[in-house]
């Protein structure tokens, strides 16, 4: 309650300003200033004046078409093959390049399939953001609930009564301090293709059947191994969050529970997984959102290789923004991200709401 | 109940430790790997990837990967920007943010509410989605120097330091830990007549040593790991910190020992000062998990 004691708009005001004043300039001004640029043609330097253009941005991020392409045909309407049997087709650079199709100006595909004899291709505008975005979904969809689950089976480990075992939750939390730059140098050391730990590791619990893989250097593998890593990375970060959640549970509980004689998971079930629901949403949405960040790895194992199989949309807003001094671009990608993170932990929210 | 018998109940307790070791194995391996490969010149380095010697400091043991580290990059200077850097910001932020706390907690002012709703608004803006319009607005930034007014701030100690040195989650540590303490010990100091400053220097910041401790340690994690933003704001060597000057590392044919080495000389500090305040800095991650 507001009393005389406590009221004081000079002080208060004084007091909070260099605090509020700092996150006004260096936080909330750059964040509007994204979606302004967003919608602008600024560059970091340039002699021309910063015009207007509207959701260009945007639209040349997410310009997305499906084409149907009918199999080439010789005179006589048979289907034409090529040496090794596979339908031909028409070149997909005769439709985005074609004065008949403005609309599909500049596109390239990104993928395609086939129904019959026909093929259906997916052309983007910009296919290395379209693989970013993939990448970055993926990203978050494995690590959140793999790294989240692991934590809390540490936590699990951890919240025992054994000697020493202050010793092992240290050991674990060790790669937490460590910066994910280093960690991710490192690894890039043990997922080495020719002389890494980790082949060789391999190699040697299967008794030499192992061949050995270029991890990184391997569209199929490169982001998996990255996700691997960070997961190594951070998974005691998460841990001690799921332990603090863990000792909030009243022992009282746990008594009542043995005296009922409930066994090991229904103890689980029933008492510890109610007392850790509140943990478990902020844990997810912490992950979340530190997922979507992912950069310093790619850019320390990968740049974006093999094949943009490890793009992702930090990655590419920097390469933007700062390689291309492309602020407008890099904006508009910054822009989408957050309005990802934005309603997925909208609907992380909702889903768990008033429970 | 059904009775465990001595053997059993040895048994368990066995397999706990196994399984306990054995994950512990997997966090601590790779550090120990990156260590001792520090130490061991090129070829034996790569041959021993192969056997357990790998997490060994066996062979042929010297400090030669360091003196070829520091003689590639200049990482004294790494060091001591990253040293200066870090702790400039982290003793910024302890003054900033405690002061706007306690500002927030204890004193009644207009607008108080609208304020620190916008400041633990911005918890939700990753820092990522920020940094390209940041950089161009730092790019062009005013600052009264020695050579009076210049616009620009970029390969700078500022441009590091200022743009941190403010943020929500630790005004929010602050304004959770003085909400918790006795509100008498504020009017009883007020009534004696002292000053809004003096409460909150003599009265308040003794109090609040814990969050003090939570607050320093997470600044310093984050400011001592930074890589993105500095990479995109310093290009000049004189300012670079530590995480940035990984860089001269990068090449065809990687020297791993060296880089081993410099990892190593730049993690060790931070690892060193983690092993001897490890509660602390479970501690402080763990409260920025109570806010549930």
């Amino acid at each position: 309650m507001a009393s005389k004691l406590t009221t004081s708009n000079r002080a208060g005001w004084g007091f909070a300003l260099p605090g509020f004043g700092l996150i006004a300039v260096f936080i909330v001004l750059p964040f509007f200033f994204a979606f302004y640029f967003s919608l602008t043609n600024q560059r970091l330097i340039s002699p021309n004046p910063t015009e207007y253009v509207g959701l260009d941005n945007y639209r040349s991020l997410l310009g997305l078409a499906v084409i149907t392409l009918e199999p080439e045909r010789d005179d006589a309407g048979q289907i034409l093959r090529d040496a090794d049997g596979a339908i031909e087709y028409p070149r997909v650079r005769t439709i985005t390049r074609s004065d008949d199709f403005p609309q599909y100006r500049g596109m390239r595909e990104w993928f395609r399939w086939h129904s019959g004899d026909t093929a259906r291709v997916v052309i983007a505008s910009d296919v290395v953001f379209m693989k970013a975005l993939v990448n970055t979904f993926l990203f978050v969809l494995v690590v959140a609930p793999v790294q989240a689950g692991l934590a809390l089976c540490l936590a699990l480990l951890i919240n025992q009564r054994l000697r020493g075992i202050n010793i092992y939750r240290t050991i674990y939390f060790m790669p937490v301090v460590v910066s994910i730059v280093v960690v991710s140098l490192l690894w890039r050391f043990i997922y080495d293709g020719n002389d890494g730990l980790l082949n060789n590791l391999l190699s040697a619990l299967s008794f030499g059947a192992f061949e050995g893989r270029d991890w990184l250097g391997d569209p199929s593998t490169a982001l998996g191994s990255i996700m691997a890593m960070s997961i190594w990375q951070a998974v005691g970060f998460h841990m001690v969050i799921w332990l603090s959640g863990l000792q909030t549970i009243s022992p009282t509980l746990y008594e009542a529970a043995d005296i009922e004689g409930a066994n090991r998971w229904q103890t689980f079930r029933y008492v510890t997984w109610p007392g850790l629901r509140n943990t478990a949403v902020l844990i997810l949405i912490v992950i979340t959102m530190q997922c979507f960040a992912l950069f310093a790895q790619i850019d320390v194992m990968t740049n974006g290789g093999p094949l943009d199989s490890t793009q992702t949309l930090v990655f590419q807003a920097v390469e933007r923004g700062y390689g291309r001094q492309d602020i407008s671009g890099g904006s508009a990608i910054s822009v989408i991200l957050f309005l990802i993170v934005l309603s997925i932990s909208l609907v992380q929210r909702w889903l768990t709401r008033g429970r | 109940m059904a009775m465990v018998s001595a053997e059993n109940r040895g048994l368990r307790l066995a397999v706990r430790y196994a399984v306990l070791t054995l994950v512990a194995i997997i966090f601590i391996f790779p550090l120990l790997f990156m260590v001792m490969s520090s130490l061991k010149p090129q070829a034996q380095l790569l041959a021993d990837t192969s056997s357990l010697r790998a997490f060994l400091p066996v062979g042929d043991i010297s400090l030669q990967n360091y003196t070829d580290a520091f003689r590639r990059a200049p990482v004294v200077t790494f060091m001591i920007n990253s040293v200066l850097v870090t702790g400039i910001t982290v003793l910024l932020s302890l003054a900033v943010c405690s002061l706007a706390a306690f500002s927030f907690a204890f004193l009644e002012w207009k607008g108080r509410g609208v304020i620190l709703s916008v400041i633990l608004a911005t918890l939700i803006i990753p820092f990522e989605t920020i940094a390209i319009p940041l950089l161009l607005m730092v790019s062009q930034l005013p600052w009264i120097g020695w050579n009076g007014l210049e616009f620009g701030w970029l390969n700078t100690y500022r441009v590091q330091i200022i743009p941190w040195v403010a943020d929500g989650l630790t005004i929010f540590l602050f304004v959770q830990y003085f909400r918790d303490l006795p509100r008498e010990l504020i009017e009883a100091a007020r009534v004696e007549g002292a000053t809004w400053f003096q409460v909150y220097w003599r009265v308040v910041m003794p109090l609040a040593g814990p969050v003090i401790a939570t607050a320093a340690i997470l600044k310093f994690l984050v400011m001592y790991n930074q890589y993105l933003w500095p990479l995109i704001v310093v290009q000049q060597e004189s300012v670079r910190p530590v995480m940035v000057g990984l860089g001269y590392f990068f090449q065809l044919n990687t020297a791993w020992g060296e880089v081993m080495a410099y990892l190593t000389v730049i993690t060790l500090p931070v690892l060193a000062f983690y092993l001897v305040l490890q509660r602390a800095f479970i501690a402080s991650i763990a409260s920025t998990g109570v806010k549930g």
